[in-house]
């Protein structure tokens, strides 16, 4: 486990159907015509486990990673698109319904990309990444104005991501193993992550993430260590902020690992 | 404002606030204190108490009812409008800058017209937004006008579409009348 390079996706909540949905790891290409592209999240492979996409111990190069996605020409204009779910709005019925994504997804998350695109046009900001421009725009807590909109872009593409039709149920093999040593069960796990997300007041996430122990100087050992590095953890965060603010050192190797559910109210309505 | 938006607005929202207070507080030495003084005491200058956002939203949303009511909306008259129209350089001015606030408040919170008693730069009038629970009571001024910006305010009726619902809330739901009323209990006790 010291030598694990990789991150997770979570899994939803959904019921299970007793249904097997291979998940396609998806690289998400959220800029128009973009020279390079950062995935928020580098799955290697998956297992077709219901729900679940689990990483491998292969170690993927940053350089592989920018390659995922679609080979683009030098942009024209560098505008975010809206990314659309990995499944038709209706699939995550009943548990949620086609209106509510296409409120959520269709004006919400677009708000967001429109919003931020006239935001970030003739601006330095223009031609970055998205996770580049939330990390900038973060500013170490004192957000500059683009940071909610770049941010709630991230999230709710990783939220769409974060489910699947037929989803929930329990995880396996290496995430189930990391769940069980870090939490002490899945249950444990479950618990802490529905009490978190219950309790986060006003708007915000809740996220499963791995919590890496980095410094910003290569080479470092950190000076204070804490309980909960290299483990995963439950953490919540209010309106758009995110794990990779918190940990915004992170290299373009590591990834930090999240699974998250939305509790901004337009979520649940 | 829909029926159906006020029943649980009130109803659910509003009453869990009061109902999860009372079991917070109970056997503890906020219990017995006025709402006002527990929300200052819990606010804790800005390390919030449990307590906090519990008692804060309760007397934010008392507020919230009395900002509104049926046949609102229109314009403030004497004194009110006299202040406003001095602080703000016209009614129009303040509702704009109110809408703004209103419409830029990120996530949940609050947009409130309140009354500085120690105002540095003359002006006793301010318009400012709040995040969650927080209000103008923590912060040193005197409440005089609140709307509600937490998505369950106006989401069954105008979903994702609140510069509609300020605009409502302004021109058919505002109690100018209730705003003039705290107005001067904030001039009287600042004398």
């Amino acid at each position: 486990m010291e030598n694990y390079r990789g991150c997770f996706v979570g899994y939803a909540q959904a019921s299970n159907l007793g249904r097997h949905y291979p998940c396609l790891l998806r690289c998400p290409s959220t800029m128009a015509a973009a020279a390079t592209i950062s995935p928020p999240c580098a799955l290697l492979s998956y297992q077709g486990l219901r729900g679940a996409l689990v990483s491998t111990r292969t170690f993927q190069s940053a350089k592989n990673q920018r390659q995922c996605g679609r080979a683009v020409a030098a942009p024209i204009s560098a505008k975010f698109d809206l990314k659309p779910p990995p499944y038709p709005l209706d699939a995550l019925e009943p548990h949620m319904s086609r209106d509510t994504i296409s409120y959520h997804w269709g004006k919400h998350h677009r708000g967001y990309v429109e919003n931020l695109n006239m935001q970030i046009v003739g601006t330095d900001l223009d031609g970055m990444s998205l996770e580049d421009i939330i990390i900038l725009s973060y500013n170490k807590g004192d957000i500059l104005p683009s940071f909610n909109n770049a941010a709630q872009i991230w999230n709710h593409d990783f939220f769409w991501e974060s489910m699947v039709p037929n989803g929930g149920g329990k995880p396996s093999g290496d995430l189930l193993e990391l769940i069980e040593r870090d939490f002490g069960s899945f249950e444990k796990f479950s618990a802490k992550f529905r009490s978190a997300a219950s309790t986060q007041f006003g708007s915000g996430w809740v996220w499963l993430a791995y919590k890496a122990n980095r410094l910003n100087v290569g080479n470092a050992i950190n000076p204070r260590p804490s309980d909960e590095d290299k483990k995963l953890v439950v953490v919540k965060s209010p309106n758009a902020v995110n794990p990779l603010v918190w940990d915004y050192l992170v290299s373009t190797i590591h990834r930090i690992a999240v699974c998250h559910c939305s509790l901004h109210i337009h979520r649940f309505i | 404002m829909s029926a159906n938006t006020m029943s649980y607005h009130w109803g659910k929202h509003h009453r869990s606030y009061v109902d999860n207070l009372n079991k917070q507080i109970l056997g503890t030495e906020l219990q017995g204190k006025s709402l006002e003084d527990v929300i200052v005491q819990t606010y804790n200058n800005g390390d919030l108490h449990p307590a906090f956002n519990n008692a804060a939203q309760v007397w934010n949303h008392d507020f919230f009812w009395d900002s509104m009511k049926p046949g609102g909306g229109g314009k403030p008259s004497g004194e009110l409008l006299k202040l406003i129209e001095r602080d703000f350089g016209s009614f129009e001015k303040f509702a704009e800058e109110f809408r703004a606030a209103a419409a830029t408040q990120f996530g949940s919170g609050w947009a409130w017209l309140a009354f500085n008693p120690r105002p540095s730069d003359g002006k006793e009038l301010v318009v400012l937004k709040t995040p969650n629970a927080v209000n103008p009571l923590v912060l040193g001024y005197t409440a005089l006008l609140t709307i509600d910006v937490w998505e369950h305010a106006y989401y069954l009726d105008y979903q994702n579409r609140r510069p509609d619902y300020i605009s409502i809330f302004m021109e058919k739901l505002v109690s100018w009348d209730a705003v003039s009323a705290k107005l001067e209990v904030a001039k009287a006790q600042a004398a």
